[in-house]
């Protein structure tokens, strides 16, 4: 086995004689002896990296991976992780090891590279969500909406909150677990044409979050100047899950009037890695920034005058405030936002519109191949953009087992957090720039060999 | 803008570097037809004015991240002895394992069939995580400590409320980390604060009061923040369940016991692991980490759901929903390419790996406090376990010296400097966690420098000059930080910032 602790037996004797012992099973004589273990851990015995390689390759091998050029599944699938394009120099530079191995930067003097990164992704997300305050990053999309909400609950002083079921399906269970401790009220606002209808949700009461999403979860483009409505007649802050792939061509959600706009940004340089680590974007009106949760780096100086960076407004953090504190977030995606800013440098202000725009043909087009198949339809009638479910005539899980077996992953077959409306057991597709006629004609033909065997 | 190689000068933001028409990316080719913007977004959805975000050349932007790593202090560089951060040596190895497009490259939406070999290494790393410390089940959801502390607080309050049972408070002694009492709060409990007795550890006659039938639990870190083991863990796990409450192992200074004692031998009922400690996987600057949550046998019906496991037919695994489960607490399965990586370093570790792991981290944390007790204080004056807490309460009595002056001065060693005024019931706390990584000329140069730091603050103040720590660091790559102007000039985006024209 490898051994990452540099200490020689010479070295280990001579440090505990400096420290009057004889073992080292002295340095435990603090523990008492009665729960001490008695026996060696039942973990197999160390291996070699050699060996770990081979196993790992062993191991891979059962598993279908997307996006290989040449080789692995093309992917149809979305609902939030993205088979987006992940450029060489994002890969080298976020593999930087100055970024990888670094802590949360509680000492500015030597921590400008993280911190400055930090800004720069704060940055560029100011300027996709349209808003002045974002912070520097959160566990995922679930993480922020959960952020999101409690704020606004204790900007509102209400813990009712109504909740489009066009937001993430998984990201509303998050919320719903995690209401069990806040003890907030969560309303499903439903999806009758595939975009939100807050009629039918009572406006008489008062709420404190309006959550939507923009595209939502199924494809579909949401009225926000209604959702906007809707959450000043019940007092609410308006808190817009957006998908940030799609900022180049959409008006931002904060020229809808939103007030708080989350989401996750995984489809910025990082790799689909079977759901994490994925990274939680967070931006919101100025006035809420005393509440905002989590890390926000600050432009300053240093003694010397020259510009230099730091965490700030930390009175809000959990190290501070304790008990008192809105959220307990600490450790966050820092790596993820630092490869964020990477990639949204790489992409630019033109490769951003362009891969909105391309996502946007590549559902265009595939829209009107697939629904020419006999039995396939579309589920909504609300605008889509890059994703859209499909009525299939045979259950969609069955359908995306039956494609992979062609190098196919056909999509997410909608079951939790859909049951019993009309989008369960439908197939959610979503488009990226990486998808080209061909694998759409070819995935098309496919489609049609298994619907109507 | 003309940009800094390398040394004192500020690097430039991203967004200086942009002039209209550069460009670094390039995409597939598609061949789709090309449809009107007005096919594709209804026009009240469609952008007025072009989104500006940058506009700048590849070399550029590799130039740029570049001189920002080149201004960034890190483990591969040097020591990090931040106490409670456990900033070890991260294996190489293990970031590959993580860049395998094998395991990278999987939709969390891939059905089970398609994904056996993600959850082999999840249940297998659940079985091993469960081995380490004596629990029953565990859940690899949690994406860092705080998130798993929440978890567990759930947890705490779903068996509770399963049996009808109505509590509302929470003990958390005073030497606790901050997200504990946050947590806390957002667990839906109120917070108790016991104090810590003169050995520092948790005060049992106190506990004894505050204890009753509306405590849901009591939340330890054991080792504490002190570096000391809680000697009366075994009396104080008793009268806890003796009143119907639950033991939290916040597990952030889990590294020195391993091999060596079990949360759950001691009586934990649950347990937090920061995977971005204990086991090595990097910090990232500050995630991600992940922060699985095990627990003992009563808990196990309630743990979030999808989880997976060995499937019931016996050949290979499936994902179930435990039946009284909480629900999810992550959008997937938790942090899984860092969950990959700390699977890769217990499997090169072993067994015999984890327990030399934890002694040479207790050898490390105590040749540094045996070698500094005589200029520093030592306010609790013992053996330690992987960390030692100094003060240097006196030295500013006699010098003026705040820990904050040690903390800048250390950086102009080559050093990241310890934790500093934590806990907070150590006065000018220095909180040192050397690790097993560092070798002993490493930390014997560690013990140097913290030693010349306080010497030549009594040298400095016994000639009456300004002391040379106050005006430190100079050789890093910004001077002392002014952090009460950020916070006064809220500078939060390039598009605040003066230096946007």
């Amino acid at each position: 086995m490898p051994d990452y602790v540099p200490h020689t037996p010479e070295d280990i004797s001579s440090m505990l004689d400096f420290l009057g012992l004889s073992s080292t099973a002295e340095l435990f004589a603090a523990i008492p002896a009665s729960i001490q273990l008695s026996r060696s851990l039942e973990i197999d015995a160390g291996i070699s990296e050699a060996d770990l390689s081979f196993e790992l390759a062993e191991i891979g091998a059962r598993n279908s991976s997307v996006g290989a050029p040449g080789s692995g599944l093309v992917c149809f699938a979305g609902g939030g992780a993205y088979d987006h394009e992940v450029p060489a120099v994002t890969r080298a530079l976020a593999g930087r090891s100055e970024f990888v191995t670094a802590y949360t930067p509680y000492q500015p003097e030597v921590a400008q590279g993280v911190l400055q990164a930090l800004f720069e992704y704060q940055s560029f997300i100011g300027r996709i969500t349209g808003l002045p305050i974002a912070n520097s990053s959160l566990y995922d999309g679930s993480a922020a909406l959960v952020e999101a909400v409690n704020l606004a609950v204790a900007e509102k002083h209400c813990q009712r909150v109504v909740i489009s079921r066009g937001v993430h399906p998984n990201w509303r269970e998050v919320l719903a677990t995690f209401a069990a401790g806040t003890g907030h009220q969560l309303e499903l606002a439903e999806l009758p044409t595939g975009a939100t209808d807050w009629s039918s949700i009572d406006a008489s009461s008062p709420a404190g979050a309006v959550v939507v999403g923009y595209p939502n979860f199924l494809g579909c483009l949401e009225d926000l100047a209604e959702a906007r409505i809707f959450a000043d007649r019940v007092g609410a802050l308006l808190v817009v899950c957006q998908d940030p792939v799609t900022a180049g061509i959409l008006k931002s959600p904060a020229e809808w009037g939103a007030d708080i706009v989350i989401g996750e940004a995984q489809a910025f340089g990082t790799a689909l890695s079977f759901g994490g680590p994925y990274l939680g974007f967070f931006a919101c009106r100025s006035e809420l920034v005393r509440r905002l949760p989590g890390r926000l780096v600050g432009e300053t100086l240093d003694l010397s005058g020259r510009r230099a960076y730091v965490t700030t407004l930390r009175a809000r953090e959990q190290d501070i405030r304790r008990e008192k504190a809105s959220s307990n977030v600490c450790t966050n995606e820092t790596l993820m936002a630092v490869t964020t800013a990477i990639q949204l440098g790489w992409l630019g202000t033109v490769g951003l519109r362009e891969v909105g725009l391309s996502s946007a043909r590549a559902a265009h087009y595939a829209r009107t191949v697939l629904t020419k198949i006999a039995g396939v339809e579309l589920v909504t009638t609300a605008p889509p953009l890059r994703e859209f479910a499909l009525r299939l005539p045979i259950p969609a899980n069955e359908v995306v087992e039956a494609l992979i077996g062609e190098g196919f992953l056909a999509g997410i077959s909608l079951a939790e957090g859909f049951e019993g409306t009309e989008y369960e057991g439908a197939l959610l597709l979503a488009f990226t720039e990486r998808r080209t006629r061909q694998e759409i004609d070819n995935f098309a033909a496919a489609l049609a060999r298994v619907v109507t065997k | 803008m003309s940009a800094p190689l390398m040394g004192d000068a500020s690097e430039p933001t991203l967004f200086e570097f942009s002039s209209p028409g550069r460009r670094a990316f390039s995409l597939r080719t598609t061949d789709l037809p090309d449809v009107p913007m007005d096919a594709l977004v209804p026009r009240p959805h469609q952008r007025g004015e072009p989104l500006e975000i940058v506009e700048v050349s590849e070399r550029d932007l590799v130039g740029h991240f570049t001189r920002l790593a080149h201004r960034q202090y890190s483990v591969d560089l040097g020591a990090y002895p931040l106490g409670s951060c456990t900033m070890k040596y991260n294996p190489k190895i293990c970031d590959e394992a993580a860049s395998l497009r094998a395991f990278a490259g999987v939709h969390p939406a891939t059905p089970p069939s398609a994904a056996q070999g993600w959850l082999q290494v999840l249940v297998e790393l659940e079985e091993m995580l469960c081995e380490i410390t004596g629990m029953a089940a565990a859940t690899l959801q949690p994406a860092a400590g705080a998130a798993g502390e929440l978890t567990g607080l759930l947890l705490m309050r779903a068996y509770h409320a399963a049996k009808g049972d109505h509590r509302t408070r929470v003990i958390i002694p005073d030497s606790a980390h901050g997200t504990n009492p946050a947590s806390v709060t957002l667990g839906g409990y109120e917070v108790t604060t016991i104090g810590s007795d003169e050995r520092g550890c948790v005060d049992v006659a106190q506990l004894r009061e505050v204890l009753g039938p509306d405590v849901a639990g009591i939340m330890l870190t054991n080792p504490n923040t002190l570096g000391l083991f809680e000697e009366d863990i075994v009396e104080i796990a008793a009268m806890v369940h003796a009143a119907g409450g639950l033991l939290y192992y916040d597990g952030a200074n889990l590294n020195p016991i391993l091999g060596v004692v079990r949360p759950g031998d001691m009586g934990f009922d649950i347990v937090h692991m920061n995977l971005h400690k204990t086991f090595a996987t990097p910090h990232g600057g500050g995630g991600p980490g992940a922060g699985p949550v095990a627990v003992s046998q009563r808990l196990v019906d309630f743990l979030p759901g999808p989880r997976p496991v060995r499937a019931s037919g016996g050949v290979g695994f499936e994902l179930v929903r435990p039946p009284a489960s909480i629900g999810r607490v992550h959008s997937y399965f938790g942090n899984s390419l860092v969950l990959l990586r700390a699977w890769s370093y217990i499997k090169l570790n072993g067994a015999e790996g984890l327990r030399r792991v934890a002694e040479i981290a207790v050898l490390n944390a105590n040749w540094i406090r045996a070698s500094l007790r005589d200029l520093y204080d030592s306010p609790y004056d013992r053996p330690v376990m992987h960390e030692c807490v100094l003060s240097v309460a006196s030295l500013k009595r006699a010098t003026g010296l705040r820990a904050l002056d040690v903390a800048k001065r250390l950086l102009e060693f080559g050093f990241h400097s310890p934790t500093v005024y934590f806990p907070l019931i150590v006065e000018e706390a220095l909180m040192i966690e050397p690790t097993e990584t560092e070798s002993p000329e490493t930390v014997a140069a560690l013990v140097v420098a913290l030693r010349t730091i306080a010497e030549e603050a009594r040298a400095d103040a016994l000639a009456g000059v300004a002391l040379r720590a106050v005006s430190s660091p100079r050789t890093t790559p910004v001077e002392r930080v002014d952090e009460a102007r950020a916070a006064r000039q809220l500078v939060p985006t390039f598009d605040a910032s003066s230096y946007h024209h």
